[in-house]
C-alpha cells in the first residue's frame, strides 16, 4: 500500500515541480507578440513562396503589421482580395497593384534554333550556364533544362517536350518570381497580365548583332528598330540590339507585331487577327488562353 | 618510396600515346583569331584597328592591370577586324582577327637557335620583361607569370618548384619540352631563380617519364642548386598545392598562396617561355600543343601559333575521325569540351583531345550510395557528396563552412563516383555562388 | 563529321566503377562464407539463403514498380546483397514464412520507406534480422548443430551457441576456463564448427572475403580494424582484470557475428560514415557497444544491435567528424617566424 502511495506522491510531486519550472520559464522568456500578426498570417495564403520578397508568410505578416504604409507590399499569390482583407485587419490603405504573370522571352524551339552540339552535363540550367553558352548558336537563349519548372511551387510551369522550352500555365501563375530568379539567363520576366490577359512582348533576349542572332535563331530579335518606329506610344526601346516593350506604356495597339521581320513580338490572348493570312507564331503561353 | 602528395588522389590510365612524337612546327594558318582575354585577370585593351598591318611579336592589346597580360600578334599580316568570337566557353568574347601575310617578325626578336646562357638582366628587369612579353602560366591556369615573380612584401620565396608533372592523361607537351628544350629550360630556371632571389630549385617530374627525369638529371648534374625530384604517379600531382606538398612536405593553408610556405611554382612551358622572353626578346606567341586521342591517326605535339584554329591542328594530326563524339581543349580531367572547332589555340591550350562516341558520353546517374569514395580521393580533404547536396539545396553558407572554396576542380570525385554523380558540376557551380557571396560581403 | 559534338563539364573520363560492381563485389566476397555455411548446415542453409534473396529482390521489384512507380533497379545487386546478408544472420532451421516476413521488413521498412538505395539510415538486413529476433525470439535463437543435421531443415537438432553457453556458464558462477572446455576449441571456432546463424560461423571464410573486399578497394580497413580492435582491447582489459569472470578477446572475436559484422554489415556504404576519422569512431562505438551488450546485457550477442545503434549516430558523426582538410596541419609555422 505504502509503495503505491509513495509512487503516486513522487510522480505528482515531480509533475508539480515541472509545472512550476515551465511556468517560470515561460514568464521569464515571454516575448510580446502583436496578436494581429497571427490574424494577418491567417489571412495570407500560406504558400510560403517568397514572392512578396520576405522569407515566408509569417515574415511578411510581421512586416505588414510593422509597416506604417503597406501600399508597397503585395502578396502576389493572394492578389487584391487577400490584400484588402489584410488592410481591413490592420486598418491601413492597400496599394493598387496590377496582376502580373511570368512570360518566357525565348522562342528558340528546336525548329527555329538548330542545335549545334549536345549538352550532357548535370540537368541544371545553372550548371550548363556556368559551363558554356548552350547547345545552339545563341548564347542568350533557353537551355531547356528546367530550373524554372523545378523552382515553381504552383504547378504553373512545364517543359514542352517538342519545343524544349518551358511553358507557363497562366491560370496557375501567381507571379511569385521564383522562376525569374531560377533562370540563369534572365529569360523569364514578370509582366503586367493586361486587360483580359492580353499582352504583347518581345520573345527574345539575344543581344548579338542582327546577323549573328538571325543565324543562330530564325525568330531572334535582330534589333532592326522597325517596331520602335511604328510604336505610337514610345513604349519600345532598342538596347544592345534588342527591343524591349515597356508594359506600362504599351497600349496593346499591336502595330509592332506585323512589322517584326522575324516574328519575335508575341501577342497573347488576342482574338485571331483577320488580315493575317495563316496562323502566326504559336505563342508560348496559349494553353491557358481562357478568353 | 617516391614522394607524392599526402591526401587523396586517383590513378587514371596514362594513355600518353603521343609521348614519343617530337615537337613539329605547325604551318602558319591563313587567319588567326586572337582573344584579348587569354589569362586570369583583367582583359587586355586592344591597341590596333581594322586594316592595321602588324608584325609577329607586335603588341596588339595592352595589359589591362597588374593581374593581366599583354597580347602580341602571333603572325604578320593585316587586321581583318575586331569582333566578338565564340571562344572555348561558347560565349562571345572580343578578339582580334588577323589575315596572315608572310612571316615577318619584330626586329628585336632573336630567332636564332643558339643557346644564350648568360643572364644580363637584373631581377627587377626580368620581372618587367616577363610582364611585357605576356607570359602566363601555361599549364592551363593562365595566371600572369610576372605576378608570381613578385612576392608580396614581407614574404620570401625559399624554393622554386618547376612543374614537370603533367599528371593529366594523354597530354605530352611538357614532356616533350623537357626532352627537347632541356638546355633552354635550365637557363629559364636560372632566370626565375635570379628574379626570385632563391638558391634552390626543384623540378618535379612524375615517374612515368623516366627519359625526361634522366635527361634533366644529366643536365642539372653540374648546376648548383637545381635538382630533379622524381615523383610517384598520382593525379592531381600537377596541382600547385599538391606539388608543393609532394616536393616539400608542406601544405599551403586554406585560402593562402604558395608563398605562405615559401614556394613559387612555375610550369616547364612557362619556364621555357620565360627563357625566350628574357634571353631572346620573344613574346608568348606560340606554344606546344598536344593533339591526341584514341581515334587520331597521327597523335602529335605541335608548336603552334596562338590564334590557330583547333580544326587546323586536328587536320595536321590526321583529321577528325568519323565517329568523333567529343573534342576537349586540355586534358581529360580538367579540360573543356569544345562546342565548335573554330575556337583558337590560346596561351593556356596544352592539348586538343579527340574522343570517339563511345568515350564521349556519361553514364546515367544513380542514387548516392554514400560509399565515401569521393571523400577519400579528394586531394583537398573535402566532402564532395556533401558540397553537391549543399549546392543543390542552395545552402551556400554551409558549403562555405565546408570549405567549398578550397576545391581545385581536379575532378577526382566525379571520376571515382560509382553512381556517376556529377559531383564537380555542382561543386563548381556552388563555388561560383559562394565566391560571389564572399565578394559581396567585402 | 555527321554527329554533333558532346559538351559536358570536366572530367571527361571515369574510373569505370559502378554501384553494381561494388554490390556484386561484396556478394563475391560472401561466397566463401556461403560455401562454409552449406558445408556446416547443408540443406537448411540453401533454403534460407535462396528464400531470403528471392524474397528481397521480389519485394524491391514490387515496391519500386507499384508503390514508388519508378523503374525497378534490382539488377544493381543491392537487394540480392541485402537478402544474402539477411540469410547469413538467420538460423538455418527458421521457417520460410518468417524469412519472407524478415525480407519484407528489411526491404520495405529498412530500405524503401526511406527512399530506396542510398537513403536508408539503418542497415536493411539488420533491421529485418532484429525485427525477427524481437518478434520470434524462440525460432531466432534455436540454432542447428553443425554438420550432423545437414539433411534436415525444420527438424534439425538444435544446440546452443558458444556465446549463450558462455553467458549462462558465467552467470551461474563457472569460470571462463571451465566453460571453454565444454565448447569447441579456438581452431574449431575459427573454422566455423559451432552453432550460430547461417553465415556468421566460419571465421576463416569471412576473413578471406574481407581480404578480398580490401584488395578490391570496396571497403577500407578503418571500420573492420576499429570494430575488431576495440572488441579485442575492451575484452582483453576485462579478461586480464578478472580472468575467470570474463571471456578472453579471442573468444569474443571468433564467436557470434563479430567477423561478419565487422567486414560486411558495419561497412555497408549507406549506413556508415564517410570520413576516415568518422569510420574509426563508428567502428570503436560498435565494438564497445557489442561488448557491453555481451558482458552486461541480457542478450548473449550484441553485434546487430551495436551496428544499428551506431547507424543512428552516423549523421551526427558525418556532421562533426570532417575529413582532414588539406593544409589543416600547420607545418608553416617555421616559415612564418622567419
Amino acid at each position: 500500500m505504502s509503495i503505491v502511495l509513495i509512487t503516486i506522491l513522487t510522480l505528482a510531486g515531480l509533475g508539480a515541480l515541472a509545472a512550476v519550472i515551465l511556468y517560470l520559464a515561460s514568464q521569464k522568456f515571454k516575448v510580446f507578440e502583436d496578436p494581429r500578426i497571427d490574424q494577418v498570417e491567417e489571412a495570407l495564403p500560406a504558400a510560403n513562396c517568397g514572392g512578396c520578397g520576405f522569407p515566408g508568410c509569417r515574415a511578411f505578416a510581421e512586416a505588414l503589421v510593422k509597416a506604417d504604409d503597406i501600399s508597397d507590399l503585395n502578396c502576389p499569390v493572394g492578389g487584391p482580395d487577400v490584400m484588402s482583407t489584410v488592410a481591413e485587419i490592420l486598418g491601413k490603405e492597400v496599394g493598387k497593384t496590377d496582376p502580373m504573370v511570368a512570360v518566357v522571352r525565348c522562342n528558340g524551339t528546336c525548329e527555329h534554333r538548330p542545335r549545334l552540339n549536345e549538352y550532357e552535363g548535370a540537368t541544371s540550367c545553372a550548371v550548363a550556364a556556368a559551363l558554356y553558352g548552350g547547345e545552339t548558336g545563341c548564347s542568350f537563349g533557353c537551355y531547356g533544362l528546367g530550373d524554372c519548372v523545378e523552382a515553381c511551387d504552383f504547378e504553373a510551369m512545364y517543359m514542352d517536350e517538342e519545343t524544349g522550352l518551358p511553358v507557363i500555365i497562366e491560370d496557375n501563375c501567381v507571379a511569385c518570381g521564383a522562376c525569374v530568379d531560377a533562370c540563369p539567363k534572365d529569360i523569364i520576366e514578370l509582366r503586367k497580365k493586361g486587360p483580359k490577359s492580353r499582352r504583347i512582348f518581345v520573345s527574345c533576349v539575344n543581344q548579338d548583332k542582327g546577323a549573328v542572332a538571325k543565324k543562330a535563331c530564325d525568330v531572334a530579335c535582330i534589333g532592326c528598330g522597325k517596331c520602335e518606329k511604328v510604336c505610337p506610344f514610345d513604349a519600345i526601346t532598342i538596347e544592345n540590339n534588342l527591343a524591349y516593350i515597356d508594359y506600362d506604356k504599351c497600349r496593346l495597339c499591336r502595330k509592332c507585331v506585323p512589322v517584326c521581320p522575324t516574328n519575335a513580338i508575341h501577342e497573347i490572348n488576342f482574338p485571331p487577327p483577320k488580315p493575317k493570312p495563316a496562323k502566326e507564331e504559336e505563342p508560348a503561353n496559349t494553353p491557358a488562353s481562357s478568353n | 618510396m617516391l614522394k607524392t602528395f599526402s591526401i587523396g588522389g586517383i590513378h587514371p590510365a596514362d594513355r600518353k600515346i603521343s609521348a614519343e612524337k617530337s615537337i613539329e612546327v605547325l604551318p602558319l594558318p591563313k587567319r588567326v583569331v586572337v582573344p584579348v582575354a587569354q589569362h586570369i585577370g583583367a582583359p587586355a585593351k586592344t591597341e590596333v584597328k581594322k586594316g592595321d598591318l602588324v608584325k609577329a611579336g607586335q603588341v596588339i592589346a595592352k595589359s589591362g592591370g597588374f593581374v593581366s597580360a599583354n597580347i602580341h600578334s602571333p603572325v604578320s599580316g593585316k587586321v581583318f577586324k575586331l569582333d566578338e568570337v565564340v571562344d572555348a566557353s561558347g560565349y562571345r568574347k572580343p578578339a582580334v582577327i588577323i589575315d596572315v601575310e608572310g612571316d615577318e617578325w619584330e626586329e628585336s626578336i632573336d630567332r636564332s637557335e643558339t643557346l644564350k646562357t648568360e643572364i644580363t638582366l637584373s631581377p627587377e628587369e626580368i620581372v618587367k620583361k616577363v610582364g611585357e612579353m605576356g607570359i602566363v602560366g601555361m599549364g592551363g591556369a593562365t595566371f600572369p607569370a610576372h605576378v608570381k615573380l613578385a612576392p608580396p612584401p614581407g614574404k620570401k620565396c625559399k624554393v622554386l618548384i618547376i612543374n614537370g608533372v603533367e599528371c593529366e592523361p594523354f597530354l605530352t607537351s611538357d614532356h616533350r619540352v623537357m626532352l627537347e628544350k632541356g638546355d633552354e629550360l635550365i637557363v629559364g630556371i636560372k632566370i626565375l631563380m635570379k628574379a626570385l632571389h632563391v638558391d634552390r630549385a626543384v623540378i618535379g617530374i612524375e615517374n612515368n617519364k623516366p627519359d625526361a627525369i634522366k635527361h634533366l638529371e644529366q643536365l642539372t648534374k653540374k648546376e648548383q642548386g637545381i635538382e630533379v625530384q622524381p615523383l610517384k604517379v598520382q593525379y592531381p600531382q600537377g596541382g600547385e598545392k599538391q606539388l608543393i606538398d609532394a616536393v616539400t612536405g608542406r601544405q599551403v593553408p586554406s585560402g593562402k598562396l604558395p608563398i605562405e610556405v615559401g614556394a613559387v611554382v612555375h610550369n616547364v612551358g612557362t619556364t621555357l617561355a620565360v627563357y625566350e622572353a628574357v634571353q631572346k626578346n620573344k613574346p608568348l606567341i606560340e606554344r606546344v600543343v598536344t593533339v591526341t586521342g584514341p581515334g587520331i591517326s597521327k597523335p602529335s605535339n605541335f608548336l603552334a601559333r596562338i590564334g590557330t584554329p583547333v580544326s587546323q591542328l586536328i587536320e595536321a594530326a590526321g583529321g577528325l575521325p568519323n565517329n568523333t563524339g567529343k573534342v576537349i581543349g586540355g586534358g581529360p580531367m580538367m579540360g573543356k569540351a569544345l562546342a565548335s572547332l573554330d575556337v583558337p589555340v590560346t596561351k593556356g591550350s596544352s592539348g586538343i583531345l579527340v574522343f570517339p562516341q563511345e568515350e564521349a558520353h556519361r553514364k546515367p546517374m544513380e542514387n548516392c550510395i554514400r560509399c565515401g569514395k569521393c571523400v577519400s580521393v579528394c586531394p583537398m580533404g573535402l566532402e564532395p557528396y556533401l558540397l553537391m547536396i549543399e549546392t543543390e539545396k542552395e545552402l551556400f553558407d554551409r558549403a562555405e563552412g565546408d570549405n567549398i572554396m578550397d576545391c581545385i576542380e581536379c575532378g577526382s570525385c566525379s571520376f571515382t563516383c560509382p553512381a556517376n554523380r556529377p559531383l564537380l558540376d555542382y561543386i563548381r557551380l556552388g563555388k561560383g555562388k559562394v565566391g560571389q557571396i564572399i565578394r559581396n560581403r567585402n | 563529321m555527321n554527329q554533333k559534338l558532346v559538351v559536358s563539364p570536366s572530367p571527361h573520363v571515369h574510373s569505370g566503377d559502378s554501384v553494381s560492381k561494388n554490390m556484386y563485389g561484396v556478394i563475391i566476397a560472401l561466397i566463401p562464407a556461403l560455401l562454409a555455411s552449406l558445408w556446416y548446415f547443408g540443406i537448411g542453409a540453401l533454403i534460407v539463403t535462396l528464400t531470403a534473396i528471392v524474397a528481397c529482390v521480389l519485394f524491391e521489384w514490387i515496391i519500386q514498380k507499384y508503390l514508388m512507380k519508378t523503374t525497378p533497379s534490382i539488377s544493381d545487386g543491392s537487394a540480392a546483397l541485402t537478402g544474402l546478408l539477411l540469410a547469413f544472420n538467420l538460423p538455418t532451421n527458421i521457417p520460410i514464412g518468417l524469412i519472407i516476413i524478415g525480407a519484407a521488413v528489411a526491404i520495405g521498412i529498412g530500405k524503401m520507406s526511406f527512399g530506396g538505395l542510398g537513403n536508408n539510415p539503418f542497415n536493411p538486413a539488420l533491421v529485418g534480422r532484429v525485427f525477427l529476433l524481437i518478434s520470434f525470439p524462440v525460432q531466432m535463437t534455436s540454432w542447428p548443430v553443425p554438420v550432423t543435421s545437414r539433411f534436415q531443415y525444420l527438424d534439425a537438432t538444435t544446440g546452443a551457441t558458444p556465446l549463450s553457453v558462455m553467458k549462462e556458464g558465467l552467470s551461474s558462477g563457472a569460470s571462463f576456463s571451465e566453460i571453454m572446455s565444454e565448447i569447441p576449441s579456438y581452431l574449431n571456432l575459427f573454422m566455423g564448427n559451432m552453432g550460430g546463424s547461417a553465415g556468421e560461423v566460419a571465421g576463416i571464410a569471412l576473413v578471406l572475403g574481407g581480404i578480398y573486399l580490401l584488395v578490391r578497394k570496396i571497403i577500407t580497413w578503418h571500420i573492420p580494424v576499429s570494430v575488431i580492435g576495440s572488441i579485442a582491447v575492451f575484452t582483453a582489459i576485462l579478461h586480464f582484470a578478472s580472468p575467470d569472470a570474463y571471456a578472453g578477446p579471442l573468444f569474443h572475436i571468433l564467436t557470434g557475428g563479430v567477423l561478419l559484422g565487422a567486414f560486411f554489415m558495419a561497412t555497408d556504404y549507406v549506413s556508415s560514415p564517410m570520413s576516415k576519422r568518422g569510420m574509426l569512431l563508428y567502428g570503436v562505438g560498435i565494438g564497445v557497444i557489442t561488448v557491453l551488450i555481451r558482458v552486461y546485457g541480457s542478450y548473449p550477442e550484441g553485434v546487430s544491435f551495436a551496428i544499428l545503434i551506431m547507424n543512428a549516430f552516423v549523421p551526427l558523426i558525418d556532421r562533426y567528424m570532417k575529413p582532414k582538410r588539406f593544409g589543416e596541419k600547420i607545418k608553416t609555422a617555421k616559415v612564418q617566424q622567419q
